[in-house]
């Protein structure tokens, strides 16, 4: 099935979402890695203000070439969601509805996803220019000195993604290896 | 003895940092269409066909094929009859240094790894090795290598007893174990023999060679292909979305090795496999 989302992301909206629909995402989405992600959990334990607003929110595991002049963004896919896994169970506990990335997540992660209805989105791994030309606009919002790794708040128009897992914690990695070996061979 | 300036070595190195990054080798465009035309699993044949529809719209924006434009590792095969004026390895950063920054590449190299972590800014040092071969030439290969594949890399001291089915074994495991991580299709860089630090060298020499072409030795080239088949059957698929198209190919480099032993080193690069020569 395939889905045309606005973002921030609804609880409702995250609920329609099965594992294995392919989606286009429309809306605000912002960028965090390894190091921003590190600091709004500092942020979150020491009760600071967080720089982005949490509540349906999409964070995109990326981190972009530089520009070149004229250009929006440098080439823009996905990193190993992975390395954030440490950090987003508390962020999911604090709005967050929806991730952007690729790769395996941990138990954990999944657990705090069913618990709260949040979304784990792949987009392709390795097509960087293709998914920056769905970006429109870009803004460091956040820890401008963590350069490629800053928080940048983008607005996204059908950026082309999956459902990797869902809010029931269903995960196409597994039912999309199990249906190939059964039905597709 | 023929003498070359070092700053020659620096104009090739920045010149392909940016040709690697930004075009992909006809070689790995030629195993991702054929998996393309092979693949009857709808969502994997969506998948190979945008992994398409990017590299194409890459080379014709000339950007990078993939953000993470990775270390840049740097192959130098010197003439025995070369002389190289000037320091080689400098000329080398110098190189990654121009070629990143005008290639507008991202700087993804941090100049220690455990406490401060602090970016170099300009992607340098390269990772650089050097080699002597016959001749009057110096042939310049640059690979830039991202850290998602490369993550998934292993190596183990398999033992003589261990024999092929003990190398089919650990590769198949590795790659199945490393499931959608590395970005497949992955091309897997397969080293063996020698000691612990040659095998891995062996493996990253291996994703070198034009992908799909077969080692030298029938008896390589029949465990490569048999390695091929027993991933393509994982059912992993590009992304790890499920289908056929799990590894792209491949490559094992073999040397000879002490009597007790049978290093075994794998290195997987992702569908971004990156190389461009020069010689000069």
């Amino acid at each position: 099935m395939t889905h045309h989302i606005q973002l921030p992301l609804t609880k409702e909206a995250a609920k329609s979402l099965k594992s294995g629909d392919a989606v286009y995402l429309t809306g605000t989405v912002y960028t965090a890695r390894d190091a921003a992600h590190k600091r709004f959990v500092q942020l979150l334990q020491e009760g600071g203000e967080m720089p982005i607003e949490m509540d349906g929110a999409v964070i995109y595991y990326v981190g972009p070439t530089p520009p070149k002049p004229g250009q929006i963004i440098g080439s823009a896919g996905p990193t190993t969601s992975s390395r954030m896994d440490v950090y987003a169970p508390e962020l999911i506990r604090c709005g967050l509805r929806g991730m952007i990335g690729k790769g395996k997540r941990t138990s954990e992660v999944v657990e705090a996803m069913k618990e709260s209805g949040a979304i784990y989105f792949g987009a392709i791994g390795g097509a960087g220019a293709l998914l920056a030309e769905c970006i429109k606009s870009s803004e460091v919002v956040a820890f401008e000195d963590l350069g490629t790794e800053a928080v940048r708040k983008l607005e996204v128009e059908r950026f082309p993604a999956v459902v990797l897992i869902d809010a029931s914690g269903r995960d196409l990695y597994h039912d999309g290896r199990e249906d190939y070996l059964t039905n597709g061979k | 003895m023929r003498i070359i300036k070092s700053q020659k070595i620096t104009e090739a190195v920045a010149r392909l940092c940016i040709r690697a990054n930004c075009r992909l080798s006809q070689d790995v465009k030629d195993c991702i269409q054929a998996c393309h035309a092979g693949e009857t699993w709808p969502i994997a044949k969506d998948t190979l066909g945008k992994i398409i529809e990017n590299y194409e719209l890459a080379a014709r924006a000339n950007v990078p094929v993939c953000q993470d434009t990775g270390v840049a590792c740097v192959f130098l095969e010197i003439g025995e009859d070369v002389h190289i004026s000037g320091r080689i390895a400098d000329a080398v950063d110098e190189g990654v240094r121009r070629g990143y920054g005008e290639g507008y590449l991202r700087k993804s190299v941090v100049s220690e790894p455990l406490f401060e972590r602090i970016n170099t800014k300009d992607n340098t040092p390269a990772f650089l090795y050097t080699e002597y071969v016959p001749g009057d030439q110096v042939t310049v290969t640059v690979a830039p290598k991202g850290f998602g594949s490369e993550n998934e890399s292993k190596l183990k001291m398999l033992l003589p007893s261990d024999g092929i089915d003990g190398v089919i074994k650990f590769v198949v495991e590795s790659v199945a174990g490393s499931g959608p991580n590395p970005c497949p299709p992955v091309l897997v860089g397969v080293g063996l023999g020698g000691t612990f630090d040659k095998a891995a060298l062996l493996a990253k020499k291996a994703l070198l060679r034009p992908a799909g072409q077969p080692n030298a030795d029938p008896r390589y080239a029949q465990l490569e292909t048999e390695l091929l088949e027993k991933i393509n059957a994982l059912g992993i698929g590009p992304q790890g979305y499920g289908g056929r198209a799990t590894a792209l190919a491949v490559a094992i480099e073999y040397t000879a090795t002490h009597i007790a032993g049978l290093p075994c080193a794998i290195n997987l690069n992702c569908h971004v496999a990156r190389h461009a020569s020069e010689v000069i």
